[in-house]
């Protein structure tokens, strides 16, 4: 080596020095490049979803006196599904006179949306899985909003516009992309094999009912087999369980990860085993006029029914309201006493009874001590990160078409889903990708508390040099990226949670006082959501009579 | 000194004819019909050069400076000439008026110059020595343009660098004039500013010009491109072979101005001959206007509603001379309506029923195409349909993907609607697929219009037959939510290819 470059004639000194030169001037500025913090690009957006602030109110208890006292039948606190779907069973049933209370200046919760002048898109919850036999009140609603247009040979007929779109879900994975989510090529053989086996029982499991005669692991949760030999699996981690099978194929353990993260926001090592396989084996759903892995989307995704829901009531939904005492009322039933955020005043309402559709962990600050002993949790909910991002042009890449579902193997984020993708205009290039990272690396707390710190350029570069990584001069095309973090974003069904004893007694009323959230099952979806809602409100019609 | 300005005859003489080829091969390229085109250039060409020379007993006085002015002109304009004409198709909308124009200009300029040279040189030279001498140069010169144009320079080099080559030569005449007699010229500063300045342009020109034209897609047509554009949608692309226009959009050939006619009639007159007194048509895509040609040959039409997305393509096709020529200026009849609107989502608010609807979209190559396949596209389509109405599909190549024109079949039967598949042979693309579809029972037509070129009443019969390498069975339907059709397509037209 060292006599080749003794041995440069003036010649090739003439062409390799410049060459040379402007190789280090290059490497020397792309270093730098990485190290000055004018490395970070600006992108044009913010972080949006202000209900943290409002929320951390609580924590201070200090709210002006209560200046006015009205009355109401049942007040909801909380308008996230839960909260929506009691209003909606009770309206249902004929009672009109509730009130719900939500602390944001939208509600949806979890299922909410934005937009701007490319496309609607989620805010979280972006999709429902077809409803299985047990989802009754899901396929009410589906059937209530026209989703189910009809029946036909026993199978429900959906409205093909909100059928996902076919391609629905692409894998980026060695260099190319992929259909389908699970490794297909360039696998060992024998890593294959695994990957059969275990969707193989896991669709055993889906068809497969307990010795109590009811399906091993359906939706909701509770209507699940009880059976031990199944329940026993609550015990063990999902990792544990792929352990137990010898299952150890980096490229199945990574899907089984990554579903986990999906619908969980925890890995496979922190997940139940019985939760891991409630995820594979629990959609049963079916429709006359699509495959049984259908989904049914939108482009602002449960956005939708979010609206579909409020358009039902939206008399009897308020806004900017915290309720920070719920107490007993002497004279009977219960009171609520609420912080108007925009107004900044104080009233009281008294209700017979308050179904609380809240996150648990905010009913100690609301809940007065002397309505009983309020039941936490003792499962971790993760931080999320959830960002917007508008580009001028669609990102296809290397492989299969742009999906729906878009998710990088190398990736810690869960991918990017197409906001446009229902959409029926066929040439339109610009779109807006949904990107969703799970603040998984730390314990939740510690995470929560830094992505708080976060501002708008860390979290925007750090979505824009992931996307790079999948889409190599992604970048360029951004014009908006707007960032939301989830603070508690969904409830991880983690060891032992599921079919402990700690979520039977957090499903128990306080007297008047109802629970209606997803902490309740430890699955944080819409249809759980949804049934807790349901749950709830059928109390209160109970006791009404 | 008096060789060195014989020399320059014989390069302004061979700058002179360039111009007037590139002239004339852009007017082929760009309005068709090369042989009317070479020859109005060649005549206009001619006769300017004719009233340069007129012109040229005009100027008495500093002879030298006026022909190192007409040198720089000359080489700025032919310079220009092959960019200006390029860049400018898509905006004027009498390319005719501009490409004539600049004709007009190098032609007088380049008819003053020999003229002038003459009246230089008259006092150096015997006059039979002179006339001998001079023409002797400007014939050679003309020889070698004609050799090296389409031997060396248009392939090589292409029409807008040689234009900007030869524009730097006419400069460098001029230059090299004025160094020789810079003694005798007034405004010599000037002049030499001028021919520096107009130098480093067209030098930039030269080195730049792909950058400018950014036809970067050349190498991917067989064909010259002479136009094309990133439109908000797709990229179009114009290319001139020698006999043919044709139109790519994303690099996907939609016609051949040589055969068109015969997709066009197959595609327009099986369906509406049947009808009796229609009045409303309606075409979904065709931004080109060569499905309306057709339609508009039914007198009892009374409105056509266009829906193509892309206004750029409706506004080429509805502005430009080459293109309305070809469509015989459908788009800009009154009773024809653009819509630039998504198909899909117009159809899925549109209240009007139709009596005659056309489905002219690009083949179902990806799933954004492929939504306007399946069959939620052809229940909007059922919705816009009169009692007796008709609707066409273009329905891809039921040689090359037999399986996928099948499926279009099947997806449209599932809709209720009776079909009525059909195909013809365009050279251009094969053998074409179409299927007519309609509510009640199809009657093929024994009357179509007069002055057709390729249809009469036994082709249209025979198109109804299928050969058996054209049959397959296939029952799938495509739909939004499974989109066999692209799956399916993309899988035929890969095998073909290899």
């Amino acid at each position: 080596m060292f006599s080749r470059i003794s041995r440069l004639t003036r010649r090739e000194f003439l062409v390799y020095g410049p060459l040379s030169i402007a190789g280090l001037i290059g490497a020397v500025s792309g270093i730098k490049h990485y190290l000055s913090p004018s490395s970070l690009q600006k992108f044009k957006g913010s972080i949006v979803g202000a209900n943290a602030k409002v929320g951390h109110l609580m924590r201070t208890g200090k709210f002006p006196a209560v200046v006015t006292t009205s009355s109401v039948e049942t007040v909801i606190v909380g308008g996230g599904v839960a909260g929506l779907s009691s209003a909606w069973w009770l309206q249902k049933h004929g009672h009109q006179d509730f009130l719900l209370l939500e602390l944001d200046t939208q509600v949806g919760g979890n299922s909410q949306s934005g937009s701007n002048e490319v496309s609607r898109y989620p805010w979280g919850a972006h999709y429902l899985p077809l409803p299985g036999p047990e989802a009754v009140y899901v396929k009410a609603l589906l059937e209530e909003l026209k989703v189910i247009k009809g029946d036909h040979n026993g199978s429900p007929v959906y409205d093909e516009y909100y059928l996902c779109a076919d391609p629905g879900e692409r894998l980026y994975f060695q260099g190319r992309w992929h259909e389908g989510l699970i490794p297909q090529t360039g696998i060992p053989p024998a890593d294959e094999i695994q990957h059969q086996e275990f969707l193989g029982l896991m669709k055993e499991y889906s068809h497969r009912r307990g010795g109590d005669g009811k399906f091993l692991f359906t939706i909701p949760v509770d209507r699940s087999s009880q059976d031990e030999e199944f329940t026993r699996l609550d015990k063990i981690s999902m990792t544990q369980f792929l352990d137990s099978r010898g299952w150890t194929a980096p490229t199945l353990r990574w899907y089984v990860d990554y579903c986990c993260k999906d619908d969980y926001g925890q890995a496979a090592k922190d997940v139940s085993a019985w939760a891991g396989i409630h995820y594979f084996a629990s959609r049963s759903g079916k429709a006359d006029n699509a495959g049984k892995e259908s989904v049914l989307t939108w482009p602002e995704g449960n956005g939708w029914l979010v609206k579909k829901l409020e358009e039902k009531f939206p008399e009897k939904i308020k806004k900017s309201s915290l309720a920070f005492n719920i107490q007993k009322n002497p004279d009977g039933g219960l009171f609520v006493d609420t912080y108007d955020v925009t107004g900044k005043t104080s009233s009281r309402i008294l209700a017979k009874n308050v179904i609380y559709a809240a996150p648990r962990f905010t009913a100690k600050y609301s809940v007065h001590p002397t309505l009983g002993k309020l039941t936490q949790p003792q499962t971790s909910s993760t931080p999320w990160l959830v960002a917007n991002v508008t580009v001028t042009h669609r990102p296809e890449g290397r492989g299969h078409e742009l999906a729906w579902d878009n998710v990088s193997y190398y990736s810690p984020s869960l991918g990017y889903i197409v906001a446009t993708h229902q959409a029926l205009s066929h040439l339109k290039k610009e779109t807006v990708l949904t990107y969703y990272l799970p603040l998984t690396d730390e314990a939740p707390a510690v995470a929560r508390v830094k992505a708080f710190q976060r501002d708008h350029s860390y979290w925007s570069n750090l979505v824009a040099a992931d996307l790079e990584k999948m889409h190599p001069g992604i970048t360029q095309t951004i014009t908006a990226i707007d960032a939301w973090v989830w603070g508690h974003g969904m409830v991880g069904p983690g060891v032992g949670y599921l079919w402990g004893e700690n979520r039977k007694e957090m499903q128990q009323s306080l007297g008047d006082l109802h629970f209606a959230h997803t902490e309740m099952s430890g699955i944080s979806i819409f249809e759980e959501a949804q049934y807790r809602g349901v749950m709830a409100a059928k109390k209160v019609l109970e006791r009404r009579g | 000194m008096q060789l060195l300005l014989l020399l320059s005859v014989f390069v302004i003489a061979t700058c002179g004819l360039i111009y007037e080829l590139i002239a004339g091969t852009l007017a082929s390229y760009l309005l068709g019909d090369s042989i009317t085109q070479f020859s109005t250039i060649i005549g206009v060409y001619l006769f300017s050069m004719g009233i340069g020379s007129y012109l040229s007993k005009f100027i008495t006085k500093n002879l030298i400076g006026v022909f190192i002015q007409v040198e720089i002109l000359i080489g700025l304009i032919g310079g220009l000439s092959a960019t200006i004409l390029f860049v400018s198709f898509e905006y004027v909308t009498s390319f005719r008026i501009l490409l004539y124009g600049i004709v007009c200009l190098t032609g007088t300029f380049v008819g003053l110059e020999i003229p002038l040279l003459m009246r230089i040189l008259e006092k150096k030279y015997e006059f039979k020595e002179l006339v001998s001498k001079v023409f002797t140069f400007d014939y050679i010169g003309a020889l070698l343009a004609s050799i090296l144009f389409p031997l060396v320079l248009v392939p090589h080099l292409g029409l807008v660098r040689t234009a900007f080559m030869f524009g730097i030569l006419n400069v460098l005449v001029g230059l090299w004039t004025i160094f020789i007699f810079k003694e005798t010229i007034p405004y010599l500063r000037f002049l030499k500013g001028e021919a520096i300045a107009i130098l480093l342009v067209l030098t930039a020109g030269f080195v730049y010009s792909d950058r400018i034209l950014s036809f970067s897609e050349s190498n991917s047509y067989p064909d010259t491109v002479i136009y094309s554009k990133s439109t908000k949608y797709q990229r179009m692309v114009l290319t001139k072979g020698p006999n043919d226009l044709r139109l790519f959009l994303n690099g996907n050939l939609q016609f051949s101005s040589r055969d068109e006619y015969r997709y066009h009639e197959a595609l327009v007159h099986v369906g509406l001959a049947s009808l009796t007194d229609p009045k409303r048509v309606l075409v979904l895509g065709g931004g080109d206007g060569l499905a309306i040609r057709e339609v508009l040959k039914y007198p009892t039409v009374e409105k056509i509603t266009l829906v193509d997305l892309d206004p750029d393509m409706t506004k080429l096709f509805k502005g430009h001379d080459a293109l309305t020529d070809l469509n015989q200026d459908a788009l800009s009849s009154s009773k024809v309506e653009i819509v630039n609107e998504d198909a899909f989502i117009w159809l899925k608010s549109n209240q009007v029923k139709y009596d005659f609807i056309i489905v002219d979209l690009p083949d179902p190559s990806n799933f954004s195409i492929g939504k306007l396949y399946t069959n939620t596209f052809y229940q909007s389509v059922k919705s816009s349909m009169a009692p007796a109405a008709v609707v066409v599909v273009q329905s891809t190549s039921p040689y090359v993907a037999k399986k996928s024109f099948w499926t279009v079949d099947a997806t449209l039967k599932s809709t209720g609607l009776k079909t009525t598949p059909y195909h013809v042979f365009v050279p251009a693309f094969g053998d074409w697929g179409y299927i007519i579809a309609t509510a009640h029972e199809f009657v093929v037509p024994t009357q179509l219009p007069a002055g057709l070129k390729f249809l009469n009443a036994d082709v249209v019969s025979s198109m109804l037959v299928f050969p058996e390498d054209m049959t397959v069975e296939s029952s799938q339907v495509n739909k939004l939510n499974n989109q066999v059709l692209v799956r399916i397509f993309d899988e035929e037209w890969a095998n073909y290819v290899q």
